[in-house]
Order: structure tokens, then sequence, then C-alpha cells
């Protein structure tokens, strides 16, 4: 009898994890449904226009972008990762977080700054052809290898935040055994740790492959032609947003790959820690030439993605004569919002995330994985599927209002914060979800039976197991949520409540007049406020690796 | 333990804190008598003539910035109850596209059709320009002389093969170009003059302020860019070695286009919003157009800033600027079939 009884409890439990990610699953869907929907409305022979002048060139741009990202980011987030968690060498502490800042500067910001110093009219060519005669010329920054160096520069912190953790999560005791049995250090790397945090550094680097997907500044300013620039191509130029809301639709599919992708690499094998968590790959010294070549790395990745567009930033901001502070109210406004944005995501990727390890059946996956793919859409075209939808209830539940009251009101929800933190839950949840889920993998199931088997819940297991396990997982999803939507432009600029303006959007409004100087200011304000999560995290995630020991 | 559930709590506490604060913040602002609400994809130079409306009538304009196509939506979506009165943007192609999806009502004001000439208002008076942009010639003064430049067409001449930069054909003031092509010389003949400019493998800069500096610099020696850019450039530094052609001179005058505005079709201010143009096509809302963004004023009763005027008197084209919104689509197939990217 009490048998049936917890029986009962837990499938209610149970139902009730998989019904919340049901709801929030279907919730997300909305904008993707609305995009797909667009397929509805034939438009053939665009198309076959499109088809015959540009689009095979551009579908075959759009996958060497996402190969040349992937890989860049790939090898260059697990490496840097490597170095500061596994080496001891000149400057690592400090290198440990200044690596993640890259991420504080939006991906056109940087590309800018590269361009301008870059670039046949500025200072480098212009020293190089005084040096070496008016008809010398450096690679072309505007090229398929500029946008790659660019977005590999801006896009590896995803993998390197992720690897990092995943390589702090490990064990000393899984290295000693590895060690023990006959591995070198090198050796034990590539056979245990690598394998290990697999799943970690998939996630991290379809996350920057999705970012490379829906990037249009960028390639824009590079002149590199993907599939998003024949979206805005039609969208404008042809004044034809069906048939543009249809070609995100390829991208969708894209996006569907690289999702299928990751699932596949993170492949059916569970790897989990089987002894409690230790302190991380215990650090080796690096002496000599090494550690001189690994500081000078660290130095050089620095240098290029953080240091020297800064410093383009301070000169352009220098240049316009005034540093006058008159940005106080678009960093409360921003900050407010990324904060928001930060749990509106962490909360519901936790649900999704964790309805997945509950209930891994096919339809509980697939929803998630549908959930997660706004994330490679444009943020304009995400913006416009969640605002028409947000606008039909609107209208919907104001006709009833103006039924009951007698006149005629307001909208109330477009052009809400509530719609736009809706926006950025869609653009986002990738990000949570990601994040979230490399964390939780790794804890083995053994844990959860144990935990029931002693009387939690679900919710409990949850709280009291899992979640202080996933501190290094949710805070970093909580960082990454909240620079992104520090950065976010496009959804931002048509959601947003009247003079309700970010720190984003005015640096988009001087940006796309060319105004640079005007620019840079709230440019570097972002960077500025950037850096805070980034030092909370830090300062969490050191304090205390362990809480509580698990056996 | 116990100072552990205290950082739990009081972080939960902060974050529902968040929470509500950010609902709280008002979506929308209750509709007042005296104002205008202006959508703007325009975001350069206007914010003076704004403050100068308010003082002069008391009217309180508040502005929503955004893209043209992002604003266009939101104008869409929210239907018979924006709170919109007046859509500002650039490119008279936009406007047209405006117009057509009906988002644009018909505001017959004697004294908007009095400030601006015919061809720089909608025929079926439903937006209006207010600042004139020439996109032409720009030339490198130590390697180009004037007398090599003539025509837009003319720079498939084989002569400025590499020497030529250009925006991308997605750029939309180059679609506004090719779209009047195609109204003056018909799609057949528009398409042999862009392959011709394809041939001479023009440079492609995303940037007219870049294309400038490009010329400045020597990667090439003529490019087409819109003039107030360089007007920028040449106020910071008087030695820039690039200056404008006017193009087509002795044919159908140099290709302008405009910055405009129309009253919104659900518009709840409709007075004021028609009191605005008014003024922003009076002389002297023209005029603070004109010093601060180095634009033409399209009412001809206000002259060009100084600097400007320096480069010259030209003949524009007089073709209506609509025609840029109606030939659009064509211009961007075009493009495509030419292999201009």
């Amino acid at each position: 009898m009490t048998g049936l009884l917890a029986a009962a409890r837990w499938a209610r439990g149970l139902s009730a994890w998989t019904v919340a990610a049901g709801a929030i699953a279907a919730a997300l869907l909305v904008p993707i449904a609305g995009v797909l929907s667009s397929l509805a409305t034939p438009r053939g022979e665009l198309w076959a226009h499109l088809w015959q002048t540009q689009l095979p060139g551009l579908i075959l741009n759009t996958v060497l972008l996402l190969l040349g990202v992937g890989a860049g980011t790939l090898v260059l987030g697990t490496g840097l990762a490597y170095l500061v968690v596994a080496w001891r060498f000149p400057g690592r502490a400090v290198f440990d977080w200044l690596l993640i800042l890259p991420l504080a500067i939006p991906a056109y910001v940087i590309g800018f700054a590269f361009l301008g110093l870059l670039d046949f009219s500025g200072p480098i060519q212009t020293a190089f052809r005084h040096w070496a005669g008016p008809g010398a010329r450096l690679p072309e920054l505007r090229s398929y290898g500029g946008v790659v160096l660019v977005m590999t520069l801006v896009f590896y912190p995803y993998v390197y935040l992720l690897a990092r953790a995943a390589f702090r999560e490990q064990t000393a005791a899984t290295l000693e055994t590895a060690r023990a049995l006959g591995l070198s250090g090198r050796g034990a790397f590539v056979a245990v740790t690598l394998p290990m945090a697999r799943p970690s550094l998939v996630a991290g680097v379809s996350l920057a492959m999705m970012e490379a997907l829906a990037d249009f500044g960028t390639v824009a300013t590079f002149g590199y032609r993907t599939l998003t620039e024949a979206i805005y191509r039609v969208w404008l130029g042809m004044f034809d947003r069906a048939a543009a809301t249809q070609l995100a639709s390829l991208l969708l599919l894209f996006a569907f790959a690289v999702l299928t992708l990751e699932r596949g690499l993170r492949g059916r094998a569970r790897f989990v820690q089987t002894h409690r968590r230790g302190p991380g790959v215990p650090a080796g010294t690096l002496r000599g030439w090494r550690a001189a070549i690994a500081t000078a790395i660290c130095t050089a990745v620095i240098a290029a993605a953080f240091v020297v567009p800064v410093a383009q930033l301070l000169v352009w901001a220098l240049a316009e004569g005034s540093l006058a502070l008159r940005f106080a109210g678009l960093l409360v406004n921003t900050l407010t919002l990324a904060g928001l944005a930060a749990a509106g995501v962490a909360i519901p990727a936790l649900v999704l995330a964790y309805a997945v390890r509950l209930h891994p059946s096919p339809g509980v996956r697939l929803a998630t994985r549908l959930a997660v793919m706004g994330y490679a859409l444009p943020g304009s075209v995400i913006a416009v599927g969640i605002l028409i939808p947000v606008a039909i209830v609107d209208h919907a539940v104001l006709r009833l209002a103006d039924a009951m009251l007698g006149r005629r009101l307001g909208l109330v929800l477009t052009g809400s914060v509530g719609a736009l933190l809706f926006a950025y839950v869609v653009r986002f949840i990738a990000v949570g979800v990601h994040t979230v889920e490399a964390s939780l993998a790794k804890i083995p199931s053994s844990l959860d039976d144990a935990a029931r088997s002693l009387g939690a819940g679900i919710t409990g297991t949850l709280g009291r197991v899992h979640l202080p396990l996933m501190r290094g997982g949710v805070l970093t999803a909580l960082v990454l949520v909240f620079v992104e939507t520090m950065k976010e432009m496009p959804a931002t600029l048509l959601l947003r409540p009247f003079g309700f303006d970010t720190l984003a959007v005015a640096v988009w409004e001087a940006a796309s007049e060319s105004l640079w100087g005007q620019a840079a200011i709230p440019a570097l304000a972002i960077v500025g406020a950037g850096l805070l999560p980034v030092f909370v995290a830090i300062r969490l995630s050191v304090r205390a690796p362990v809480r509580r020991q698990v056996p | 333990m116990l100072t552990r559930t205290r950082t739990r709590v009081i972080g939960f506490a902060f974050l529902a804190g968040l929470l509500v604060v950010g609902l709280l913040v008002p979506s929308i602002t209750p509709a007042q008598r005296l104002e205008v609400v202006v959508y703007s994809a325009r975001h350069y130079g206007e914010e003076a003539t704004f403050q100068a409306f308010t003082r002069k009538t008391g009217i309180e304009v508040k502005t929503l910035t955004g893209q043209t196509g992002e604003l266009f939506e939101r104008l869409k979506a929210e239907g018979d109850r924006t709170p919109a009165d007046v859509l500002l943007t650039v490119d008279a192609g936009n406007l047209w596209n405006a117009a057509r999806a009906g988002l644009l009502a018909r505001t017959d004001s004697p004294e908007l059709d009095a400030s601006i000439p015919a061809n720089l208002r909608d025929p079926e008076h439903r937006w209006v320009g207010l600042t004139v942009r020439a996109r032409t010639i720009m030339y490198n003064t130590k390697k180009v002389k004037p007398a090599e430049l003539s025509t837009y067409e003319a720079l498939g001449d084989p002569k400025w093969k590499g020497r030529l930069c250009l925006r991308t054909s997605g750029y939309i003031y180059n679609q506004s170009l090719l779209a009047t092509m195609i109204k003056r010389h018909g799609e057949a003949r528009t398409e042999e003059i862009v392959r011709t400019w394809v041939a001479n493998q023009p440079i492609l800069i995303n940037s007219d302020t870049k294309i400038l500096e490009a010329i400045a610099a020597g990667q090439c020696d003529v490019g087409l860019t819109n003039h107030y850019y360089l007007a920028r450039i040449v106020a910071k530094d008087a030695n820039f070695p690039v200056a404008p052609f006017w193009a087509n001179q002795a044919t159908t005058g140099t290709h302008v286009n405009i910055s405009g505005a129309g009253v919104t079709g659900h518009a709840k201010n409709r007075a004021n919003a028609v009191k605005l143009l008014e003024y922003l096509a009076s002389p002297e809302a023209q005029q603070t157009f004109a010093d601060q963004a180095h634009e033409f004023p399209a009412n001809p009763m206000a002259g060009a800033s100084k600097l400007v005027t320096q480069w010259g008197r030209f003949k524009a084209d007089d073709i209506n600027v609509a025609s840029a919104g109606e030939f659009q689509a064509a211009a961007v197939r075009l493009a495509d079939r030419a292999g201009y990217k």
C-alpha cells in the first residue's frame, strides 16, 4: 500500500516535470513555428531565381563558415582551457579569467576594429606600403580566412568556458588512475580528460556554430556572403518578408543538423564522475621555453581578441573629444534586462535539461532540440517571429477588454519588457540548456537512485544533490546569458518599450551611421559592465568547488 | 549550512525583486494630448529639429528608433492600436513600400505641397521627402582628372578595371540607383551596364566611409557614395584627397534619394503629426538638417551647408523618387543575374 502510494507520488512528480518542460518547449516553439509556417505561402518563382543566381554559393559559404568556426573555436577554446587548467606558467592566474573577456564585445565591433586596423587604408597596411613599396599587399582581411579568424576570436570563449568547467570538474583520482596505468600526462589528457569533457566541448562548439549561423553584422562587414545575407536581401531589398522567412527556415535546417551532430558526437557512452569531485586536474608546472610559449599564446589571444578592439574603441572615444557619461540610464536598463534574462533563461533551461534526464523519451528530446533552435536565427528574424504572435494575443485580449470597459485601450504586451524578455529566452535558451546539460551529464544516475532511496523527492534531489554539483555549469550559463543579453541588439531594438534604450541600442544607432566615435563610449560601457558577472562567477566558482561530498 | 541557506534566500529574493521591478516598468505610457509619436529609422541630425518644434508648439516629440524593416513590421503588427503617429525613414523605396502596405495615410497639406518639390513627394500624398542625398562618383584628386569622368554608365569603361570601389548590391542606396536606371533605360539596358561594372572587377566594401578611405589610400581611384559621408570627413580633414564628381550632368542628372516621413494610418495625434511634418519641411528646420547632417534640404527655400555648397551646383535627376520603390525588387534580381554581389 505504501509502495503504491510512493509509486503514485513518483508518477505525479514525473509528469509535473514533463508537463512543465512541455509547456516551456511549446512556448519557445511558437516563434519557430511562425518561421516554418511561412513555407505555406509558396514562392517557387523566387526560389528558382535564387537557386539559379546565388543560393548554391551561399549554402557552400555557410557550410565552410560553420566548419571553419567550429574547428577554430574547438582548437583555440579547448587548447587554452587545457593550458590554464592543467599547467602552471607565468600569468596563469590572470589568463584564467582574462580569456573570457572577448565575450563582452559585440562581434561586429571586433570585426570593425580589426578592419579599421588592418584594412588597406588602415595604419598597418599603410606602414607596410611605406616600407615595402606602394605595390605591396598584405593578405586581404575581407575574405573567408578573415571572417573565420574574427569569429574564432569572438566565439572561442564559449568552448573555453565550458571546457574549463569540464576540466575543473574532473577528479584527481581519475587522472591518477590513468597515470598509474602507465599513461603520460599528455597521454592521460588525450585518453581520459578529453573524452570525459566531450559533452562540454561539443556543447560549446555547437553554440559557436549557431552564433556563426545567426550572424549578420560580421559577415556583412567583411563582405562574406552567407544565408543571412540572402535573408536580408530578400526581406529589405525585394520587400518580401514571407520569402525571407522561408530562407530563414533553411537556417533552421542547418541548426538542426548542427544539433543532431552534437547529439551524435556526445555519444551514447555516458561519461560520469564516479569519484568525488576533486580540486580539478592537477596542474603540472611548465618551465623554460615551454612556459614562455604558453604565456605568449595566451597574451597573443587576449591582445588580438580584447586589447586591440578595446584600444581601438578608446582611440575612437578619445577622438570624439568627450567621454561624457550620459549613459547611466542606459546602463541601468541594460543591467536590469541582462539580470532578468539570465534568471529567465536559467530556470526554464534547468527544467528542460532536467526533464530530459528524468524522462529521456524521444518526444521530450525532440521538443528540447527544437526549442533551442532560436539561437541559430538572425536576431531580427526571431524578433519579428515573436512580435507577430505577441501582437495577435495582445489584440485578442484587448478586444475583449474593450468590450467590457467600453473604451479603447493601447497595446499592453507589444513593446513591453515581458515580450522582450520572452525574446531573450527564445534566443538564448540554447546557451542555458547546453551548458546545464553538459554539467548534468557528468553526474552519475546512481546518485539520483541513492538520493531517492534515501527519501528525497525529485525536487529535493535536484536541489540538494544535482544543483550543488552543477554549480559551475549553472554559473557559466548565467554569465553567458547575462553578457549575451547586454550585447543583444536586433530584438531589443524591435521589442523594447518606449524610451527604454540600452547600451547596445546606443552602439548600433551610432555605428549604423559610421559614427564610431559616438559608438565607442557605450561599447566600452558594455565591456566594463561585462566584467562584473565574469568576476562574480569567477569568485563564486573559485571559492567553494565542493560543498557536499558525495561518496 | 545556515549561511548557505541564507545566501540562497537572499539570492532568490534578489532575482524575484529584479523580476518584479522589470515587469512593473511601464510598457506603455498613457496618451497625452500634446504629443506626437515618431517611429524613426533615421537617427542622425533630427533631434535638434524635434526640440525646436517642441519649443515652438509645445507638442512633445517621442521617438522610437529602429531599423526600417523591423519598424515596418512593428507598425504592421500593432495595427490600429499603434502608438505611432509618424514614420520617419531613409530611402524612397522604404517609404514607397510602407505606403503600398497601407501603413501611411494620405495627408493633404497645401503647406507641404508648397514646400517640397513634386518629384520628392508621393504622387498620392502619403509621404514626403525631407532631406536629399546625392549618390555620386567620388574620385581621388591626385590620380583622376574630372575630365575622365562623365556618367554612372561610363564607370563600366575598361579604363576603370581594378580601380573602382562599390558597395554591395545588398545596399539600399545602390538598389535605388539601379531602380531609377531601370525606369530610365529599361531592364535589358541596365543589366548590360551593370555587367560592364562587374567586368571591371570592382572592390566591394560595405561602408560608404570605408570606400572614401579606400579611394584616399589608393586602393581604388573612383567609387560611388552618398555625398554627406565625404562632407563629414572633409569637415574634420580639409586636405582629404577625395572630391565628388556630379554624375550625368549632360544626361539625366545626378541620382538623388531622400529621407522622408509620412503620417501613419492609425495616428492618434493626427493633427500634431501633420504639424510636425509641416515644420520639418519649413525653411527653418530644413536649414538645421542641412547644416547638421550636410544633406541637401528638400525645400528649395533653404540652402545647403557651407561645405557642401563649395562643391558647386548640380543638376539632380528629376525623376520621381517613388520609382526607387517601384523597381527595387527588379533591381535586386537584375544585380543577381549580372553577378553584382
